[in-house]
């Protein structure tokens, strides 16, 4: 039988999963915000900012999005706040704040 | 037409593989299994089959290039004993999780130490709770028709579970004893092609094998598995009921050899039963009601067919090819006697622990079990419950 991962979740009766975890489709890690798991936030400074790249490909997860040469806001959906981007960061444009949740 | 041959136990398994040509083998050699990747590398070498024949560098990698071809969605095989079966042990679970089924020629062989290379049956009894389908042989013709049954139980849609085929090292592996082998094409046709749902390769959809399994889904995962185990009594009896029409050889969960009326009875695996028949026959001549069931599925376990099969039997002898080091008797024994717990009327019930690492057993050593029987039986005094039969000893032994 096949299930859709979005259709998985914890609350999901073992009938109505796949056999041994198998996933059929690409692209699920969305549909898990492992960013839940933070309790340090990386903080960008636009204005110290050389858009020198260098953070994003260190970013180990998808937190940094690139567009049109220049990166954007944090996108802290997957952002466990390991806190290598802040480490690698030469202009000093990143650092980190204790996780505040409301 | 059956044709008659005359072939060891591993021949009987290398052929039935060419037969099946499967589409990956993973080999890497170890005694008693050995010539089962010997003999099919003549037939790849021969173009008599098409198989990827993959020579790996242990048993680690035999097990995990299957678990590799069939999460691609192709019909994986191997061959082993001993300790390449204990080298495994890791993958043996990874291969039943990710529910890949794989059919693994088991060729019993006692698992090390201290060292030794004759049967018993401590090798695949280690892998008993791994989630594989066990299916056990008494000869050749059993190993022969087993194989030819494995892959259809362990690909069933609601079963999709590995499957070990034993047979006894040497006793079995190696004895030419006389076969019936069927024609090519009418095994081609019996076994079927392997067209799973789902697979790595040649599909439009991604597939992912073997996800990290968080603690909200992974014992849901094991439950799949449990009932995936007993959906599998349920295929073994239908390809074994369409095996019979198709070749007209039957098998069960296990063999009632004069159980009809009998008083004292064996429950053992393997090629023992070969001489425990021997032995009933002799002892029938002299009016003993001897029987003796020969378990053929011990995974999954047949409880309640063997419960039934014991309701009306005085003493029961649990002969178990391997020590479960529990102090308290084998694997065989602890299956046996937990089925019979249900009964209104249980059996007096003992264990003998016998042919460790290829002690021998003859005729008259199951005599001396089923004089044992007739003893408890008369008496109602079960006596020990955990013996071992065949060691020296400077004190007096049980049997």
């Amino acid at each position: 039988m096949s299930f859709s991962a979005k259709d998985i979740h914890e609350q999901s009766p073992w009938q109505e999963m796949t056999p041994g975890g198998e996933i059929y489709e690409g692209g699920t890690a969305r549909l898990t915000l492992t960013g839940e798991w933070r309790s340090n936030v990386p903080v960008w400074e636009p204005d110290k900012c050389k858009q020198c790249l260098l953070c994003a490909p260190f970013c180990p997860d998808s937190s940094i999005p690139v567009t049109d040469g220049k990166r954007l806001a944090f996108d802290l959906d997957h952002c466990k706040g390991c806190g290598i981007c802040w480490k690698v960061c030469p202009f000093h444009a990143i650092h980190m704040e204790q996780e505040v949740r409301s | 037409m059956s044709i008659r041959e005359r072939l060891s136990g591993n021949e009987a398994i290398a052929y039935a593989m060419r037969q099946i040509n499967p589409d990956v083998f993973a080999a890497f050699p170890i005694t008693p299994s050995t010539e089962i990747p010997q003999y099919f590398a003549q037939y790849v070498a021969d173009g008599k089959v098409d198989t990827e024949y993959v020579t790996v560098e242990s048993e680690h990698s035999s097990m995990s290039t299957c678990m590799g071809a069939a999460a691609a969605g192709a019909r994986a095989v191997t061959a082993t004993s001993s300790c390449g079966l204990a080298l495994m042990y890791e993958m043996l679970y990874v291969a039943a999780s990710a529910r890949l089924p794989i059919t693994l020629a088991c060729v019993n062989r006692t698992l090390t130490g201290p060292i030794n290379i004759n049967n018993d049956h401590s090798d695949s009894m280690g892998a008993r709770d791994a989630g594989w389908i066990q299916l056990y042989a008494e000869n050749n013709q059993e190993a022969y028709d087993n194989y030819l049954q494995a892959m259809r139980i362990s690909e069933t849609p609601d079963v999709r579970l590995p499957i070990m085929v034993c047979q006894d090292g040497f006793i079995t592996s190696h004895a030419v004893e006389n076969i019936l082998l069927e024609e090519d094409a009418a095994v081609k046709s019996f076994v079927g092609e392997y067209r799973p749902e789902h697979a790595l390769i040649g599909r439009d959809h991604p597939l992912a094998v073997g996800p990290y399994d968080t603690c909200p889904y992974c014992m849901e995962h094991k439950v799949q598995q449990a009932e995936a185990m007993k959906n599998a009594k349920r295929a073994i009896l239908d390809v074994a009921a369409d095996f019979e029409k198709t070749f007209g050889r039957k098998y069960g969960f296990f063999e009632e050899y004069r159980m009809e009326d009998a008083e004292v009875a064996l429950v053992l695996i393997g090629s023992t039963a070969g001489t425990a028949k021997a032995c009933i026959e002799q002892l029938r001549a002299r009016g003993v009601k001897a029987g003796l069931i020969k378990i053929r599925v011990f995974r999954p376990f047949p409880m309640e067919e063997v419960a039934q099969a014991l309701s009306r039997v005085k003493a029961v002898a649990v002969m178990d090819k391997s020590e479960g080091n529990s102090a308290a008797g084998g694997p065989l024994f602890a299956e046996v006697r937990s089925a019979c717990y249900d009964l209104d009327r249980r059996p007096k019930m003992i264990d003998v622990v016998y042919g460790l690492a290829g002690r021998d057993c003859a005729v008259e050593d199951i005599e001396r079990v089923y004089r044992h029987l007739l003893k408890i039986a008369e008496t109602g005094e079960t006596g020990p419950r955990y013996i071992h039969m065949g060691q020296r000893s400077n004190q007096e032994e049980v049997l």
